[in-house]
């Protein structure tokens, strides 16, 4: 789509974040001057290595991990969670079940499938209306056959959270290794890695205004592993590959900014979610924001328009320089509105209709101010669009007054 | 963010003919809101000469699936109920600069909107038993249902018998593994292994097997030698070693002056049969065929 001509307002930051740029003046002279590679044994590697070692202490910082030793570099937050579940599965080979939940990304979920197909049993938690586990039901899957527990932070497209330090130490006191995909958490709020019993911590680059391409696993010193990909012997053989030094560096940078922000994260931008989330629901009718709200990130809001398809909203959105996402099955080119909603029991009515505006420390009120002003007639003109939209609200009972030959 | 062509983007955000239209007397619904998408197409046919007086939609969809509604009503304004019906969804996605293979099941759903409404108007009941499943083939805009059918129907058992009935598979074979999924499930029904087929040779386009390969080259042979045998001369085909193609020189025109320009001339012939760059190279036919006169 063409850059729209009125100022852009980017509320995506949960799909990606511009890449902070003090991170991108720190990695330049990595492509060019210190070229070096970490391992050789001369200058140009040896200062190399030096600043990756001090990009992993900062990193480990914003995680709260006890020791550097224990940040494995990645691709991003899908390798981290293969390579988290495939290890604990390869350490464990006598074990065949996996404990997960319905509304993990992608990266986990069509994980599990596979595995699923190959002979494993895949135990997924349900979440009620408000994306909340059961912790009864969790605790009665814990066994000697579970190779791993894999649950996330906090959800991507509602922000809710899982209580996953309690969930950790559950699963240890059950002697299962625990995972947990925090690519949205990171960053966001704070973390002690150190003083918890989880095992391993998936986090992603691109998410916390990082470049793309670059993430991290977290290993507690101690916890089995098996590596995914064998090689070199690069962070000490626990992922072979040439470090994507620059990536590093600017993963390095990204996470000093963040522990800096993180205050400002659960104040103002907090604060800005807040009034959007007012300003929204209060001139649109038949409009609800999803997942447990009381208890999510700071940044994130996701609203479910009744009788409207989300696609369209987001198109009249961008026409207005708005940017935020969807999870209705027409922006991901598949028949159903996104498994985290149906998971939650959102009806069909309002599934296709969710929006996930997710904001950073970027934006501003004003910003705000115009999104509360664009949203409702965007919504009220393509409610007029609707068969199931009547004069001043949708038609009595939607089914029977549309009534298709087939459905 | 979908590749919307203009004339789509444009459609929907000024979408022609929408609302009620109140004197309707055709009129066609198609879709569900569970499945993201619902069309009710409302027509005014004069009942004269059954000719679309007027058409309007509403419509409860993403993007394209309001712009084809829009281009629906535009394409058949006019048009007789006959002449409306011969419009397939193939015309609503080129109305609207093709759409992205995604999205062509909206455009289904426009013609199938369309006879619904022209069944309402004749009083007949139309049903349609299209069921849609996830995409598979982006390429070719084939879904598993469509895919599992054609399986079941034909007793398919290979990718390839898939891609000859279907087309899903034939362009970047990125769904092959979603389409073995299906063969396998299918076939699991009938009590059969799914055995995938061993790695196709790989065929360059154009490329030769050894045997057409050998007979272009004796044809080219063949096509020189008349020229050189009015100069009391010859060429032999000795051998064929990869790019290597040896020759033997015979009489007037072994070791001539001309003998270059003709192996020349012979091997600019043999690149342009082949397609390929090899190497006519002359040998000694004793040398080659008498292995014992060689030097020790
Ligand atoms: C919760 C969660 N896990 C994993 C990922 C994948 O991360 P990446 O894009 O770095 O592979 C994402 C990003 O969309 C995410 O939101
Ligand atoms: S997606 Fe099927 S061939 Fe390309």
């Amino acid at each position: 789509m063409s850059i729209p001509s009125p100022t852009p307002i980017y509320l995506d930051n949960n799909a990606t974040t511009r890449c902070a740029p003090e991170a991108v003046a720190a990695m330049l002279p990595y492509f060019t001057e210190q070229f070096g590679n970490p391992s050789s044994m001369h200058s140009f590697g040896a200062k190399v290595g030096h600043a990756v070692k001090s990009a992993r202490a900062s990193l480990q910082k914003l995680l709260g991990a006890e020791y550097d030793s224990e940040i494995i570099y990645t691709a991003g937050g899908t390798e981290a969670d293969n390579t988290a579940i495939l290890s604990a599965l390869k350490a464990n080979p006598e074990r065949k079940e996996i404990i997960t939940t319905t509304v993990e990304h992608h990266a986990v979920l069509h994980l599990c499938d596979q595995l699923e197909k190959e002979g494993y049993t895949i135990h997924r938690l349900k979440v009620d209306g408000k994306g909340r586990l059961n912790l009864d039901e969790y605790a009665a899957l814990l066994s000697d056959k579970v190779a791993v527990v894999s649950v996330m932070w906090a959800n991507n497209e509602t922000g809710t959270y899982f209580p996953v330090k309690q969930m950790a130490e559950m699963a240890h006191a059950a002697g299962i290794l625990f995972h947990t995909d925090a690519v949205q958490a990171v960053g966001k709020i704070p973390l002690d890695l150190a003083n918890s019993a989880i095992d391993m911590l998936s986090m992603s680059g691109h998410k916390l205004h990082a470049p793309k391409g670059i993430g991290a696993l977290y290993l507690r010193r101690g916890a089995r592993f098996r590596p995914l990909l064998r090689g070199g012997g690069q962070e000490r053989g626990r992922r072979a590959g040439t470090e994507n030094v620059p990536s590093i560096i600017g993963l390095g940078v990204a996470a000093e900014l963040a522990l800096e922000r993180m205050e400002l994260e659960n104040t103002y931008v907090r604060a800005l979610r807040d009034k959007l989330q007012a300003g929204i629901l209060s001139a649109v009718p038949h409009a609800f924001a999803t997942g447990d709200v009381d208890n999510r990130l700071p940044n994130t809001l996701n609203i479910a328009f009744e009788y409207v398809e989300g696609e369209a909203i987001l198109m009249l959105l961008n026409k207005q320089g708005i940017a935020a996402s969807s999870g209705s099955a027409c922006t991901s080119g598949s028949l159903e509105p996104s498994h985290v909603m149906r998971a939650m029991g959102i009806p069909y009515t309002a599934a296709h209709g969710t929006i996930r505006f997710s904001l950073s420390h970027e934006n501003t009120e004003t910003e705000i101010d115009r999104v509360i002003a664009a949203v409702p007639p965007i919504i009220a003109q393509l409610r007029k669009l609707s068969p199931y939209w009547g004069e001043n609200g949708p038609v009595t009972d939607p089914e029977k007054a549309f009534a298709p030959t087939y459905a | 963010m979908w590749d919307y062509s203009d004339t789509v983007k444009e459609h929907f955000y000024n979408p022609r003919n929408a609302g009620p239209l109140p004197d309707a007397n055709a009129i066609g619904e198609v879709g569900s809101i569970s499945c993201g998408d619902a069309l009710r197409l409302m027509l005014k046919v004069d009942p004269a000469n059954e000719t679309i007086l007027d058409a309007s939609f509403q419509t409860f969809g993403c993007g394209s699936a309001i712009a084809s509604s829009s281009a629906l009503t535009e394409i058949i304004k006019g048009k007789t109920l006959e002449q409306a019906l011969e419009v397939s969804n193939q015309d609503i996605a080129d109305f609207l600069g093709g759409l992205p293979p995604e999205k062509m099941h909206c455009s289904v759903m426009g013609r199938e909107a369309l006879q619904s409404a022209v069944a309402n108007y004749r009083g007949e009941e139309w049903k349609d038993d299209h069921e849609e499943g996830a995409l598979i083939c982006k390429c070719f805009a084939v879904d598993a249902v469509m895919i599992e059918e054609t399986i079941r129907a034909n007793n398919l058992c290979s990718v390839e018998q898939v891609t000859n009935y279907t087309k899903a598979g034939g362009g970047c074979s990125s769904c092959h593994e979603g389409i073995e999924e299906i063969l396998a499930k299918v076939l699991a029904e009938r009590g059969e292994d799914f055995k995938p087929a061993p790695p196709p040779e790989k065929k360059v386009p154009g490329k030769l097997t050894t045997l057409e390969r050998i007979r272009k080259i004796e044809q080219v042979i063949e096509k020189a030698r008349p020229n050189l045998q009015r100069d009391h001369g010859d060429i032999e085909l000795v051998d064929v070693d990869g790019k290597n193609i040896y020759v033997s020189m015979k009489g007037a025109c072994a070791g001539c002056q001309m003998e270059a320009a003709t192996l020349g001339g012979v091997q600019a012939q043999m690149v342009e049969a082949l397609g390929e760059l090899v190497k006519v190279i002359p040998v000694k036919a004793t040398a080659k065929f008498a292995p014992n006169t060689l030097p020790a």
